[in-house]
């Protein structure tokens, strides 16, 4: 992908007034970029919806339709809502800039504009735009097509809510020392096919992987989309993926390499989901005791010598059907009180 | 609120504009704007005298834009009180504002064909 911070974008100058569009866009071409204009709102749209632009300069006060019209549209549009607007007005008033920003304009700059302002903002709103580009991107590949819808349609502004959902952390026990032990190459690849096993498996019970870091996954049930049975659906997930990881290691044993074994955590409750980060990076996370409390039961397993350990919410929300065996009260770190903890069994096969 | 007394162009916003965007263009740009902006003047009379208050805003506002760009602050601030006062403002005096607009204008669009030939 080109660094569009840098590089050329193709650019779209809005504006009634023919020296301010004139002017705009000479100061854009001799920052480099392509720059085609318009002289309402209205031709606007068309070019919009006709042809790609990566940013658009937008005057207010236009006849036919003004800026703030064109925003509205903007933002109901599936495909162009994502597009930066730098407003480029002389509007006076405060309530006029909120009400742009409250639109969905990216930056708002005062006329005459400063170019070197001005090339500081288009940088940086390219910038972003890059960056949400990729995080969809990003999303897409880890999330089911109906999550990234639902975070398309948010327009990535989740700015956290509380909600209930079942918190997943997984792991390969005793990886560092496997990847220590075999060729750089050898743990990739080994990394590649886990991590396929694992999303599938995840993703096929309705989960969203939010984290990966080396060899761990944290993964979330319930939410950004609401899952009525998260609970189920995530103990499901940890069974299938034990299940996968038992076939791979019978292919692993075929090729005379040691087996891998995982463990899993799951703690269900009330959590803080949204996007967060800053502009230079940004992700989709839940936050909250639920969320600690499902990491500990994770490193647990060790202990436990058990691959999936649930807490007393997550059993609570279980069909008779899962084999789950109660493992008392266990300390954990950060808890006060002892926590009741339940080993998963593996399926049964009638 | 009255206009600035001052030059009829500020030098420092107009070499400004010469730097950043090119003599040449600059020149464009100035009969650009000699050509536009009589009917700007035109277009506040005729929305004056027909109370059409949002054209007439919206009109003192493009031509305050486009003094603003090339340092013609007084003109610029007498298009912004036009702007922000509306016909109430244009209608105060017996249209004094307006006549000292033109006025205004004459003397900027004079300047600025000097500087043209510069």
């Amino acid at each position: 992908m080109p660094d569009l911070r840098n590089g050329p974008a193709r650019l779209l100058v809005v504006d009634d007034n023919k020296v301010n569009r004139l002017l705009l866009t000479r100061s854009l071409e001799l920052q480099g970029h392509s720059v085609a204009s318009a002289e309402n709102g209205r031709v606007a749209l068309e070019m919009l919806r006709r042809e790609g632009f990566d940013l658009v300069l937008l005057d207010m006060e236009m006849p036919e339709m003004d800026g703030f019209q064109v925003l509205e549209q903007l933002v109901n549009d599936r495909q162009l809502r994502d597009l930066p607007v730098i407003v480029t007005s002389s509007l006076e008033g405060v309530t006029n800039v909120v009400r742009c920003i409250e639109l969905g304009a990216e930056d708002y700059l005062t006329k005459p504009v400063n170019p070197v302002l001005l090339k500081a903002r288009i940088g940086a709103s390219l910038e972003k735009k890059r960056l949400r580009d990729q995080q969809k991107e990003l999303v897409r590949r880890f999330a089911t097509p109906e999550v990234a819808q639902d975070l398309q349609d948010s327009g990535f502004s989740l700015g956290g809510k509380l909600v209930h959902a079942s918190v997943m952390f997984s792991d390969i026990r005793g990886f560092t020392s496997l990847a220590e032990s075999q060729p750089p190459e050898e743990t990739i690849e080994l990394l590649n096919t886990y991590y396929a096993l694992m999303f599938n498996a995840i993703s096929g019970h309705g989960g969203v992987v939010t984290v990966m870091m080396g060899d761990g996954l944290m993964s979330v049930f319930g939410a950004p989309m609401p899952l009525a049975d998260h609970g189920e659906s995530a103990v499901r997930a940890a069974q299938e993926m034990v299940e996968l990881i038992d076939l791979f290691n019978l292919e692993r044993e075929a090729e005379e390499k040691p087996p891998i074994k995982i463990g899993i955590g799951i703690a269900s409750g009330e959590m803080v989901a949204g996007y967060t980060g800053t502009n230079q990076r940004a992700t989709y996370t839940c936050i909250g005791d639920t969320v600690n409390l499902a990491a500990r039961l994770e490193t647990h397993t060790k202990v436990a010598q058990r691959a999936i350990l649930i807490d007393q919410a997550t059993r609570s929300a279980l069909s008779e059907r899962v084999t789950v065996e109660p493992l008392g009260q266990v300390p954990l770190k950060g808890k006060a009180m002892p926590v009741d903890i339940f080993s998963v069994g593996l399926e049964q096969k009638l | 609120m009255t206009a600035p007394t001052g030059s009829t162009i500020d030098r420092a916003t107009f070499e400004a504009l010469k730097e950043t965007t090119g003599a040449e263009f600059v020149l464009e740009l100035v009969d650009t704007f000699l050509q536009e902006a009589p009917a700007m003047l035109d277009e506040l009379r005729r929305t004056l005298a027909a109370k059409d208050a949002d054209k007439f805003r919206r009109t003192a506002h493009s031509l305050k834009s486009n003094s603003n760009t090339f340092g013609a602050l007084t003109l610029g601030a007498m298009a912004r009180e036009l702007e922000l006062g509306g016909l109430s403002k244009a209608n105060e005096n017996r249209g004094q504002l307006l006549d000292a607009l033109a006025e205004e204008y004459s003397r900027v669009a004079a300047t600025l064909t000097e500087l043209r030939h510069a």
